[in-house]
């Protein structure tokens, strides 16, 4: 019988690495397992990889994995990692090129973030300015969560922190922005990947 | 102080909604230290955390024309008051000196970007640059001595360290430094000063958030704080609005009232506390105005006394 030799280059995508170097600028191959990314940060615990863990399987161009985590999506882009890294790898940096990476790839593994920035975002695109009871009233018809937050409107009403009307960029300056997220969009679609 | 420098003022969307009580008083307090400067014509929103999360050109876009608004209307720098908008201007700002990133972005505007963008800070630095402690101790009418202050600048103020150049990233002190010419002789060494409060995680992921409000809510009520001093609108609304959520995520009692450093400094000015918005504030910080009052009467008393 023949020896199956143990296959470490199952799921490895040599390039892997080298794209996210090239994309976030960031020498990812300098990480030597400290910890201290992981260590600091506060989203931790809701990640399925530990930021270290993520440095590692890029280095070892284990793409499915790690654009396929769920970690990438939970980052709150709060840079401590960053600011501790031993080596000067801008972590977050990392983690939010991946997310720009997975996303193009149409690989979105936590949908409720998502669905929240593009909840977002829309109001921008549509007033210029974003819009809080906009964002949430999409949001929540987009994710089926009906009752996201409805504790908290009582309050913020009566002090008039949210406003039901948005407010628009005046002098034709919403349409402006609108425009910037047409292009943006229609260059996303031209090139063949996810806005 | 510099009067030849103008400046465009960039309030971010959050201003005119959720922090209206950031927009008054830092406007109040800018007013009375005299620092001028006019609202960039037709502003939009800078994209927040959902443009970069999504993708850094369309967030470098949102940004570059609001920065190529205050260029034409002649400003030399823009000012904001939230950390965020200012943190996604000032990495517009970088990145576009990248050839390659800048002609992506320039696509996506009407008209290609000016080569040079003016630069942003924020009206806390722009306040430590203009007025010295001893202009700031001019106009103060009541002092803040004996207010225990848990003083937060949340994680985007001074990070990345090289782009926000807001002194030592973990231990920034420029807050403390307007607080004490304004008398406080009570600000405590908060160790969680620069932790990330969660806030952008507060609708989709509500856990995320709580957990680490919690603890930054919980330590500041375990040192005695009367109050925690805030300078972002995201960091104000979810340890102030999000409060209750935050109990209940880590089972305690908080009621901590959250004011922005403007409401205190303008507290300190002697402005009325509506004009500073303290009126909007969900935990409220009644008591917080009782007690400079009622320590700065006893401390004339006392003074009075002497003389007499
Ligand atoms: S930037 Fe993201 S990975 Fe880094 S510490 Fe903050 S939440 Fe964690
Ligand atoms: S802090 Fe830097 S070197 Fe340490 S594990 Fe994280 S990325 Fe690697």
């Amino acid at each position: 019988m023949q020896d199956t030799p143990l296959n470490i280059v199952q799921g490895r995508d040599l390039s892997f690495i080298r794209e996210v170097e090239a994309e976030s600028g960031q020498k990812v191959s300098n990480c030597y397992q400290c910890g201290n990314c992981s260590a600091g940060c506060p989203a931790a615990f809701t990640y399925d990889l530990q930021t270290n863990q993520i440095m590692r399987a890029v280095q070892l161009g284990l793409k499915d994995k790690v654009l396929n985590s769920k970690s990438i999506w939970m980052c709150l882009s709060c840079s401590t990692c960053s600011l501790r890294c031993p080596n000067n790898i801008d972590v977050a940096n990392v983690m939010e090129t991946l997310r720009h990476m997975a996303r193009r790839e149409n690989r979105v593994n936590v949908p409720v973030m998502n669905k929240f920035w593009l909840s977002f975002l829309n109001t921008v695109r549509a007033f210029g300015r974003s819009f809080e009871i906009g964002t949430m009233v999409l949001y929540m018809l987009r994710s089926l969560r009906l009752t996201t937050d409805v504790d908290l409107a009582p309050g913020a009403l009566s002090k008039g922190k949210l406003g039901f009307k948005p407010h628009v960029v005046p002098d034709g300056g919403a349409k402006a922005v609108a425009r910037i997220f047409r292009r943006y969009e229609e260059r996303a679609r031209r090139e063949g990947v996810r806005p | 102080m510099s009067t030849s420098m103008k400046i465009g003022y960039y309030p971010g969307c959050s201003a005119k909604g959720s922090s209206l009580d950031y927009e008054l008083s830092s406007s109040e307090v800018c007013r009375i230290l005299g620092i001028v400067s006019s609202e960039i014509d037709e502003w939009n929103c800078c994209g927040s955390t959902p443009a970069h999360a999504v993708s850094t050109e369309l967030s470098a876009a949102l940004c570059t024309r609001n920065l190529v608004q205050a260029t034409k209307q002649g400003a030399d720098i823009v000012m904001t008051p939230c950390p965020s908008c200012l943190s996604n201007l000032r990495h517009a700002r970088e990145r576009m000196q990248n050839p390659e990133f800048k002609k992506r972005v320039d696509e996506l505007l009407d008209e290609p970007a000016p080569e040079v963008l003016p630069e942003a800070t924020s009206v806390m630095q722009m306040i430590g640059k203009l007025c010295s402690a001893e202009d700031i101790k001019s106009h103060v009418r009541q002092s803040l001595a004996g207010i225990r202050i848990a003083p937060y600048y949340g994680c985007l103020m001074s990070r990345p360290a090289e782009l926000m150049n807001f002194g030592d990233p973990e231990n920034p002190t420029l807050m403390e430094e307007l607080l004490a010419a304004c008398g406080a002789d009570s600000v405590l060494d908060f160790p969680l000063k620069t932790e990330c409060c969660g806030a952008s995680a507060g609708i989709p992921h509500r856990p995320l958030t709580s957990v680490n409000s919690g603890r930054i809510l919980d330590v500041a009520v375990k040192m005695e704080a009367d109050c925690i001093c805030v300078c972002c609108p995201l960091c104000q609304m979810n340890l102030d609005l999000r409060q209750k959520q935050a109990e209940r995520q880590v089972n305690a009692k908080f009621g901590i009232p959250v004011l922005y450093y403007t409401q205190l400094m303008g507290l300190a000015f002697g402005c009325d506390p509506k004009t500073l918005g303290l009126n909007k504030l969900i935990v409220s910080a009644d008591r917080i105005v009782d007690r400079i009052r009622a320590l700065n009467t006893a401390r004339k008393e006392a003074q009075g006394g002497n003389a007499a």
